[in-house]
């Protein structure tokens, strides 16, 4: 039902502030977006080019400022949160009213400690200049391979929960491949990768079959395969054929050296799956924006009776989208298992399939959106570490401080109804009423 | 109309902000500050560091244990302890990397999956030294020291006491995951039993593991209680009476599935692992047969005195129970459910597993 409001709304792109509206939907829905037909609706609007609206109400509603916002905030919270499980916090608290100085103190070195340790194990620090910035890199890479996989899903109105299986399922592959053939550098990282890639295509054409044909939901049959991967790589690890001779351990060989991506900087972790990821990134934005089969798959997403009436196969843009989603979270395995694990574990996918969904999300679905959530992700969580050693946070308090920032930073409207924000809209003309209200409304509830 | 529900609910929790805060303050902010300059124990400059596997340290298990030994550390002998606990089995390396450049001196890493990343580390690090728990190298590394545990020592009294106590002549145990670390208690366990069946001419049996197959029963993770409960109840409908879950906090799930199993009129018991379950799981302390002890604390607290006495050594420390690395728990309640003759018997087994007369084996067993 929302499509249809979409589509009565593209219809009269006359109005150019109507243009500006339409796309602060777009943009406000986009990231908050729970319900699997609209996410691709929202990402419609490749280009983000409305040049009207006055200077100052674009930065002010802009995206960027609202974004910069929404991190003072979470941090503000989120220091609060590592305040209140500080052990000096808590023992300067209990003689507030003797010496307050003393509790203000410990809370603010309790806040800052945590975030100069979050930026120093992400970005820069004076030891090791910005050896950081290249783990974050490198944690970045599966994330963001697993994100485009599951944004491209999305533009074609598929809610792919299965990246975590695809990633498995490549990982297992890749590394079989990797650990028991010995062949040459280059041949050898070739084949890797294709296995993986030919895995994770596999595995998500099945679901694109079976909802092309069957009407199975994609996101019933993805879970499920996701278990059935799972299980599956538990399975194998304890065969013969998987573990180390002599060891009983679930673990397998390591893989050969000329079956992982070389490092790009050396004393780093860095691997050429960094670049292959930016590639990959600028494929999927050249698919979605410039290819016939990119137009099919935004079309099947934006309305797929349209589509079909158009002219486009849908079942043939189902099965396909779901292996090119296959194929793209199967490079996230491959660089887990090619660079920087070199080993198949069971836990080889960790929880990047998941944080896969988030990223895409917040990512609005588009390539380079979901690059640069990649990013933010991988630096949380090489920032995680030092967080972690420095201040002696819990782990588990680091985690929910992340959360909350890209709970704030995915919640644009909630950061505009904190700062009192709001678009104000009811002085427009008569003509756009509808449309403002429902800005407003999408805008405000979320 | 969300206008005025954004405003009730902004005075709302506002208020309720205010008043909880203001409440707080009045309840705890009215100590005495301390003296300026107080607090000043002696400390080591030494820094130990632990890095947990993916359990993390509330895994009431081995990152728990070790943890908790290099805790006692930080009190005992004055030294800085930092510690890193793994979400993933992506954050090992990362996580020691960091503790490399946290200058730690000595590092503990749990578990095999991180067996890869503490030799790397290692390798890069030669200056430091490495303790790991419950996994060994073929080949030593020369800063790295191995600590591991012949389980099976102590599992195979278990074996023979759940045998020897058994009302129904079938006695069970699950694991949580196939990896010798489980396997090697489910292996003692069951030769233990065997042994009881040879002495006495019996036939109890095992169900839930098979030592010439190692097949049998797991639940899959370390994290799901229910499904430990759903797997005892298989046992328990299978005739045991006696059940001995591996597999850390799901050990709780058997608990359960065991008290239903009482209430029901049956008469069940449980046997602990790791350690005294009588002590750490203290609600089924009624059901509590024994338990199989893993000392991994004492052992972590060893290696750390160690090393600030410039006493480092990459020689494994294999826990035994001639050096009381692993042990059976008392009876404590149910002491009076085991017959004198089992006890004397027991101990009778524990001396000659001691002098090497009884061989306890496992495929699993750390290799010598």
């Amino acid at each position: 039902m929302a499509s249809k409001d979409k589509s009565s709304k593209d219809k009269n792109p006359d109005e150019s502030t109507s243009e500006v509206q339409a796309a602060d939907v777009v943009l406000d829905t986009a990231g908050g977006m729970l319900e699997p037909s609209l996410v691709p609706v929202s990402s419609q609007s490749g280009d983000t080019g409305h040049r009207q609206g006055s200077l100052l109400r674009r930065i002010v509603m802009g995206n960027g400022f609202v974004s910069v916002l929404a991190v003072i905030v979470a941090l503000f919270l989120g220091g609060l949160l590592i305040a209140s499980t500080d052990g000096d916090v808590a023992e300067t608290s209990s003689y507030l009213f003797a010496r307050p100085t003393d509790f203000l103190l410990a809370t603010w070195e309790a806040m800052t400690e945590s975030y100069v340790a979050l930026f120093q194990g992400s970005v820069f620090n004076p030891r090791q200049g910005f050896q950081p910035l290249l783990e974050t890199l490198t944690v970045a890479t599966p994330l963001i391979c697993a994100g485009l996989g599951v944004a491209l899903a999305f533009r074609a109105g598929l809610f792919n929960i299965g990246a975590q299986g695809q990633i498995i399922i490549s990982a297992t592959l890749a590394a079989y491949v990797g650990f028991t053939w010995h062949l040459p550098f280059g041949l050898h990282l070739l084949l890797v990768i294709v296995m993986g890639v030919l895995g994770g295509a596999a595995w998500g054409a099945i679901v694109g079959i079976l909802k092309a044909r069957t009407g199975a939901h994609e996101v019933i049959v993805t879970i499920m395969l996701n278990y059935v991967a799972l299980f599956l790589l538990d399975f194998l690890l304890n065969t013969a054929a998987f573990r180390r001779p002599g060891d009983n351990s679930p673990i397998s060989p390591r893989l050969d050296e000329t079956a992982t991506y070389p490092v790009l900087i050396p004393g780093s972790r860095l691997h050429l799956g960094f670049l292959v990821a930016v590639l990959l990134t600028y494929g999927v934005w050249w698919m979605l924006n410039r290819s016939t089969i990119g137009f099919e798959f935004r079309a099947v997403g934006a309305n797929l009776v349209a589509a079909r009436t158009a002219g486009v196969k849908v079942p043939r843009a189902t099965i396909l989208v779901m292996a090119f989603a296959g194929a793209l979270a199967a490079f996230g395995g491959v660089a887990q298992v090619a660079g920087t694990e070199k080993v198949l574990t069971g836990g080889v996918a960790a929880q990047i399939g998941f944080d896969a969904i988030t990223v895409a999300l917040l990512g609005r679905s588009t390539p380079w959106g979901t690059f640069f959530a990649g990013l933010l992700f991988g630096a949380f969580r090489a920032g995680a570490v030092q967080m972690q050693i420095q201040t002696g946070t819990p782990i588990d308090i680091v985690l929910v401080v992340q959360s909350l920032i890209v709970l704030f930073i995915a919640a644009p409207p909630l950061i505009r109804s904190i700062f009192r924000l709001e678009p104000k809209k009811k002085s427009k003309t008569p003509k756009v009423a509808p449309q403002a209200a429902v800005a407003n409304a999408t805008g405000g509830a979320k | 109309m969300k206008n005025p529900l954004r405003a009730t609910l902004k005075r709302g929790s506002m208020a309720g902000v205010a008043t909880a805060g203001a409440a707080a303050l009045l309840l705890s902010g009215c100590g005495a500050a301390p003296d300026a300059g107080s607090g000043t124990a002696t400390k080591s400059d030494f820094v130990g560091c632990i890095v947990s596997d993916a359990g993390g340290f509330d895994d009431q298990s081995f990152n728990q244990s070790s943890y908790d030994g290099l805790k006692k550390t930080e009190k005992d002998l004055g030294i800085t302890v930092k510690s890193a606990e793994s979400k993933s089995n992506s954050d090992y390396e990362a996580n020691l990397n960091g503790m490399m450049s946290a200058g730690c001196n000595l590092t503990f890493t749990v578990g095999f999956l991180l067996g890869d990343a503490t030799k790397a580390a290692a390798a890069a690090n030669t200056d430091k030294h490495f303790a790991i728990i419950d996994f060994a190298y073929d080949a030593p590394l020369a800063n790295v020291k191995a600590v591991v545990y012949d389980t099976a020592q102590a599992a195979y009294l278990a074996g023979y006491a759940a045998a020897a106590t058994s009302k129904t002549g079938k006695v069970g145990t699950f694991g949580g995951i196939k990896i010798p670390t489980v396997t090697i208690f489910m292996d003692g366990f069951y030769d233990g039993v065997q042994a009881y069946n040879k002495a006495k001419g019996k036939s109890v049996q095992v169900v839930g593991w098979d030592k010439a197959t190692q097949d049998g029963s797991f639940t899959g993770d370390f994290d799901k209680q229910d499904t430990g409960k759903q797997v005892t109840l298989n046992l328990l409908d299978q005739g045991a009476d006696i059940v001995m879950p591996v597999a850390g906090p799901v050990g709780k799930g058997a608990g359960a599935a065991l008290r239903e199993a009482k209430a029901a009129g049956k008469d069940v018991k449980l046997i602990w692992v790791d350690s005294d379950g009588y002590l750490t799981a203290p609600e089924y302390k009624d059901l509590m047969l024994t338990s199989v002890v893993k000392q991994m604390g004492e052992a972590v607290e060893a290696v750390v005195k160690d090393d600030t006495e410039g006493k480092f050594s990459n020689a494994a420390y294999v826990g035994t129970l001639a050096n009381d690395g692993v042990a059976l728990a008392p009876f404590h309640d149910l002491d009076s459910a085991v017959s004198a003759e089992t006890k004397s018997e027991l101990d009778a087994l524990k001396a000659d597993i001691v002098s090497g007369k009884l061989v306890v084996q496992s495929q699993a067993s750390p290799k010598k």
